[in-house]
């Protein structure tokens, strides 16, 4: 396996790295096309984050509403925690390599696959945060009148915000990180520039992997950033 | 900690590929091979002896990079526990080695340590460092201030209430969070193959791409067989390491 890859264990440095991702380089087996630059850099950006987005969709639509009802209810704890223990066993790779086997491979196909990763952070989260809020803001909200969609929306859910986007950010990073697999499934995302490797030589490996970690890095600042924004100010004061 | 004599575990080679690394493709394709099944029963049985290299290979690199994670963790846990300006920073620190995606870190490492089995284990050991630090610190976190105080009144030093009272206290958080750690290791493994650290990894993809599906199935199943394997054993240790909280149930 390792003699078979030579390239793969040449020298690469962040000089190199960073003329690939600024200027198209030769490739030694793509018969005189270049590869890298900016271009092919940005397309392949804006295709990891498309996954990365859908994906997370995806796990929100279904996990979200599923967590917050059985955290209202107090029911399905079992199904909640009991998935988002199974959901972190599964290996990513196999995930991916079965999905693309079985449903098929593609930007929707690999985004569902992808959502899988997902479901089982925000799902737990979403139960936990909302089940564990003081039984007595809740007694106290009933008491004020309030439906049991108002406690939900406008007491459980605040007061819930930072566990409720814990699980979503957990979601994130393993999906965007999964989603640098994503090539071997045909889409092509920054990940390409890593995993074929002899296509874009070990210049083209490191800028991979430069912004595949720049990119994961500055989403989860974005949503560190979200999450502060939701987080109501009362909320915020008592935590400082 | 477990010394490290009880690391022993018989080293299989990284790299070391016997014949069971290439399927038996070379005397016939079986027939459910062929029509490309979901599961090829056949094919499974003649060639189930090919994953123990695999399979020992990522018990390995599990084991490895979660006792050093620990080691660190802990270390960093016990420090920041003096220290409470220590504590944001070093959350911080971990988060950001958590966040960059495994595939980038074992590139980004390679020209510092080049590739193989010990880049694999660093990259791992980095990600159990959140959880594990995290953890610990809650647990000591939540060992209440009148049991400290007790404890003080007993004419304890503060070394000894560390070792004797606060640790003892926040084990269940610690090994909570060893738990999620290992499991999580054992599926991220699954990308050692990319790195060339060997592992299940290799029985899904090959250097010429994914395998099919029988061979897919059975390593993922293996590898999350071993993580339940894995968090089992854990919550065995946990049971095992707090007697007063079973004591406490009955």
């Amino acid at each position: 396996m390792i003699g078979a890859l030579p390239p793969l264990f040449l020298p690469a440095s962040i000089g190199g790295a960073i003329e690939f991702i600024v200027e198209p380089q030769s490739s030694n087996v793509t018969g005189g096309k270049k590869v890298g630059g900016l271009e092919q850099v940005i397309e392949l950006t804006i295709t990891q984050l498309e996954l990365t987005a859908i994906a997370l969709a995806i796990s929100i639509a279904v996990a979200l509403p599923l967590g917050l009802y059985l955290g209202h209810r107090g029911t399905g704890e079992l199904l909640a925690v009991g998935l988002g223990n199974i959901g972190r066993a599964i290996p990513e790779l196999a995930l991916i390599a079965f999905m693309a086997a079985v449903i098929g491979v593609g930007l929707l196909n690999v985004s569902i696959a992808l959502a899988v990763l997902g479901v089982p952070p925000i799902l737990t989260n979403a139960f936990v945060g909302i089940h564990q809020v003081d039984r007595a803001s809740v007694d106290a909200a009933r008491g004020i009148g309030m439906t049991e969609q108002e406690i939900l929306f406008k007491v459980e859910m605040p007061l819930a915000v930072p566990t409720l986007m814990a699980g979503i950010r957990g979601a994130t990073i393993a999906i965007v990180a999964t989603a640098t697999i994503a090539p071997l499934a045909g889409v092509l995302t920054l990940g390409d520039f890593i995993i074929n490797r002899n296509v874009y030589g070990p210049s083209g490996v490191l800028a991979g992997a430069i912004l595949v970690a720049l990119l994961a890095l500055a989403l989860e600042s974005l949503l560190a950033w979200l999450q502060r924004l939701l987080t109501s100010r009362g909320l915020r004061l008592s935590a400082a | 900690m477990p010394s490290l004599a009880a690391l022993a575990l018989p080293l299989a080679k990284v790299g070391e590929v016997g014949e069971s690394f290439f399927h038996h493709r070379t005397s016939e394709t079986l027939p459910c091979q062929a029509t490309d099944k979901l599961f090829c029963f056949d094919w499974a049985k003649e060639n189930i002896g090919s994953y123990g290299t695999p399979t020992l290979q990522h018990i390995e690199l599990v084991v490895f990079s979660v006792l050093a994670g620990l080691a660190i963790a802990f270390t960093l846990a016990l420090v920041a526990h003096r220290r409470r300006w220590l504590r944001g920073p070093l959350l911080g620190a971990t988060g950001v080695l958590y966040t960059v995606p495994s595939l980038a870190f074992f590139f980004l490492l390679q020209p510092i340590t080049g590739l193989g089995r010990d880049t694999v284990i660093i990259v791992l050991a980095a990600y159990t460092l959140q959880i594990i630090y995290r953890n610990a610190m809650a647990g000591l976190a939540n060992v209440p201030t009148s049991v400290r105080d007790a404890a003080r009144g007993m004419g304890l030093t503060d070394r000894q209430i560390l070792w004797r009272v606060e640790l003892p206290l926040a084990t269940p958080e610690i090994v909570a969070g060893l738990r999620i750690a290992t499991v999580s290791t054992v599926a991220i493994a699954t990308l050692a193959v990319f790195a060339g650290g060997g592992g299940l990894g290799q029985k899904i993809y090959t250097g010429g791409g994914l395998t099919f599906k029988t061979n897919i199935i059975i390593a993922g199943a293996i590898a999350m067989l071993m993580a339940f394997a894995f968090d089992l054993i854990l919550f065995a240790i946990q049971r095992f390491t707090t007697p007063w909280r079973k004591a406490r149930e009955t």
